[in-house]
């Protein structure tokens, strides 16, 4: 196999990395008319973004709503067909890397069951006709993996795992609250022993008590097993409790990524600083004394994304005209082999 | 300063197939002229029928105010008849809806649901109102208003849109605003954009007004005072300091430990509050909080616990006292 594209390794110089993504992108078409349809734009919602993500651990997926967090999830898993882009997984049993975005049927079948993902929304993501003990089980049947006696045990396991009773498997998706319908999407996600999970959003439906919950679950089955996370939220207080390395996306492309403590304590693109600053804290005396930046105007539309950097009409230290309305700035390490800390910015 | 709003016992339930929801509870407070009120509390705690019930918007069938007293600048607005309500709602007590009722009409431009309630409720004439339009858009920071005024919503974008909502809330300088979640559905940088301006014009026109939001982080930002609720209850209530700094409930107390903060070193692991929010139908006897909390002791099983003072400004519904962990 070729691997071609730009080699961005995010992680550390030596580790053992599971997931290689390069340039990868998603365009979405456009279209207008019925009889002949024609392509009119492109909604530009991941745009050739490179990472790379160590076995084991959690990288945090954050930025506002549009950005691309769940294309870039989904375009990982092929559940979308990239337009470009390579997607490299490392494959257990021969040790190299396979390219998701090459493969096909049986192969890729394979892979997918190493791949799972838990969807943003408990209420919609269920099907609400199949019981409980089916949607967690399904995967056990589509990948040959558990019959009869055996099938029921690992149902009875997995609900347990999750923090379920057993008894529950009887049991339709509307008889649940939104915190147990996640346990139940995530019972289904472990099913078939996946190596790498894509949260999507798996508390922000859930009421604050019970977000710690499920938040301490994800991390007590990472532990447990071994598992690689890409975790996609908006609240940065939740990023940075679960993640190792952080990510943040601006209209289509990463802005920042680096370690967790680096990101929240010396962030560098201004994007970043603007929406740490953002983050309210729920104490009314630190609150009382913290400076903000307010950004200004609106989030631009992914069909139209500025020139230059992305980010130039909100961004408050701009070099315009010339340099920031112009050029794209690289995706560049600021920081060193062992401790990377990439950013896009040419004010840094 | 006066008090603004008192209310007093307000009870609202629904009456459905499954049974009657007690949705509010009998719940009792003031606001203040010029302060900022934080409503907290989980999903369907009672936030929103709770300010829906001030301005009677509950629908009926199947909900109902059951008893209470809403004292606007001493009126009684449970008792007063539907046209004098006409005049109060968008006019004496703005609204910050994020939902259906009150969000824009996609037919009609942005000036003219704008100059709508500016003619209705101030008597201005169509020029004057277009004007004191403009200005009202400039106000909420949407640059070339005077042309806006004839965009139609989809026009805008769902910043915007929320600023024009603030814009339409504020329009006849209401002495009481009622935001209900208004940014939730909004990015952190524009929640905290017009967040931001919500505290702005508060201050510059006096406004009082009643946040309600379950972002702790939020409240702790832009309320002056607190009441969380539980259950349909006012459980804890207090300046915004007291609350953040020295709970009182077990549940403010587990709520304020089980969320991640920014600014603090991070912790190995979260602390939840175990267990799921109550049913409002069957509410057991004695306090709806028991069954997830950690303080319990015999009474709290038989008997709700009522508002007991525990500082200055400062009333905790609980048997308990969280500091010791014995009985009050
Ligand atoms: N199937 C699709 N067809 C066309 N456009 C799409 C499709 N899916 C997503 N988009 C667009 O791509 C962009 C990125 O969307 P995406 O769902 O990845 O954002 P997100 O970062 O997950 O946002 P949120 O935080 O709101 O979930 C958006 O502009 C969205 O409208
Ligand atoms: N039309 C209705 N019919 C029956 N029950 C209702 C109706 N409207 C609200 N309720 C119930 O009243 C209770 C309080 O609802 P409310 O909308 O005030 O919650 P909330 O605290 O605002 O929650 P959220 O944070 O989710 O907005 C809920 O249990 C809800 O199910
Ligand atoms: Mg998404
Ligand atoms: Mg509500």
């Amino acid at each position: 196999m070729t691997i071609t594209g730009s080699n961005i390794t995010t992680t550390n110089a030596n580790d053992d990395i599971l997931l290689d993504v390069r340039d990868l992108t998603m365009f979405f078409p456009v279209t207008r008319g019925i009889i002949f349809e024609r392509k009119v734009a492109d909604v530009k919602a991941v745009d050739h973004i490179s990472f790379t993500v160590k076995r084991g651990e959690t990288l945090g997926l954050v930025g506002e709503s549009g950005c691309g967090k769940t294309t870039t999830g989904r375009a990982i898993l092929q559940l979308y067909k990239p337009t470009d882009g390579q997607v490299l997984f490392q494959d257990d049993d021969e040790g190299n890397f396979i390219d998701l975005t090459k493969i096909k049927g049986e192969r890729m079948r394979r892979m997918r069951r190493k791949m799972q993902i838990i969807f943003q929304d408990p209420y919609g993501s269920l099907n609400p006709r199949m019981s409980c003990g089916s949607i967690v089980g399904e995967p056990l049947t589509i990948h040959g993996l558990a019959k009869g006696k055996e099938y029921r045990d690992r149902v009875e396991e997995l609900l347990t795992i999750v923090g379920l009773h057993p008894y529950f498997a009887s049991r339709y998706p509307h008889e649940f609250s939104g915190g147990q319908r996640q346990r139940i999407g995530i019972a289904r996600a472990l099913a078939a022993s996946p190596s790498f999970i894509v949260c999507d959003e798996p508390v922000s439906a859930l009421d604050v008590s019970i977000q710690a919950q499920i938040i301490n679950l994800l991390e007590e089955l990472q532990a447990r097993f071994g598992l690689t996370y890409l975790f996609i939220a908006h609240d940065l207080s939740v990023v940075r409790h679960i993640s190792d390395r952080v990510a943040v996306m601006y209209l289509g492309k990463i802005a920042e990524i680096t370690d967790r403590v680096e990101l929240y304590e010396n962030p560098l693109h201004p994007y970043t600083k603007a929406l740490l600053s953002a983050v309210p804290i729920p104490d009314p005396v630190v609150e009382a004394t913290r400076e903000r930046i307010i950004l200004q105007g609106d989030v631009p539309s992914p069909l139209h994304p500025p020139s230059g950097c992305n980010f130039h009409p909100r961004c408050p230290i701009a070099l315009v005209p010339g340099v920031c309305n112009e050029v794209m700035p690289e995706f560049r390490n600021v920081g060193t082999a062992d401790n990377p800390h990439f950013v896009a910015c040419h004010r840094v | 300063m006066g008090v603004l709003l008192q209310v007093k016992d307000l009870a609202t339930q629904f009456f459905t197939q499954e049974g009657v929801v007690k949705a509010v509870d009998g719940i009792t407070y003031d606001v203040e002229e010029g302060e900022t009120l934080g409503l907290v509390g989980e999903s369907g705690c009672g936030k929103s029928v709770s300010a829906m019930s001030l301005l009677r918007l509950i629908p009926n069938p199947p909900g109902r105010i059951v008893r209470g007293e809403v004292l606007f600048d001493g009126e009684d607005l449970v008792k007063v008849d539907e046209a004098r309500l006409r005049e109060i709602r968008g006019n004496k007590i703005g609204m910050i809806f994020q939902e259906p009722m009150t969000s824009l009409n996609p037919v009609l431009t942005i000036g003219r649901q704008l100059t709508e309630a500016l003619e209705l409720h101030l008597g201005m004439d169509r020029n004057a109102a277009n004007k004191r339009a403009a200005e009202l858009l400039h106000m909420v920071g949407i640059p070339e208003a005077e042309t806006r005024l004839s965009d139609y919503p989809h026009q805008f974008s769902g910043g915007m849109r929320q600023r024009v909502m603030i814009a339409i809330g504020l329009s006849c300088n209401p002495r009481l605003l009622l935001a209900d979640e208004p940014t939730t559905a909004l990015d952190v940088t524009i929640q905290a954009q017009i967040l931001e301006l919500i505290k702005r014009l508060s201050r510059e026109l006096g406004t009082s007004v009643i946040l309600i939001t379950h972002n702790l982080g939020v409240v702790a930002r832009y309320a002056d005072r607190v009441n969380v609720m539980y259950a349909g209850r006012i459980i804890e209530t207090g300046t915004a300091r007291d609350i953040y700094g020295l709970p009182r409930h077990p549940y403010t107390l587990g709520l304020l430990k089980s969320v991640p903060r920014l600014d603090q070193a991070m912790k190995e692991k979260l602390d939840p509050i175990e267990g799921l929010p109550p049913d409002l139908i069957d509410l057991p006897p004695g306090c709806p909080f028991r069954p997830r909390c950690k303080f319990t002791i015999d009474k709290c099983a038989v008997e709700y616990p009522p508002l007991i003072t525990v500082g200055e400004n400062h009333r905790a519904a609980c048997w308990v006292d969280v500091t010791t962990g014995q009985a009050r």
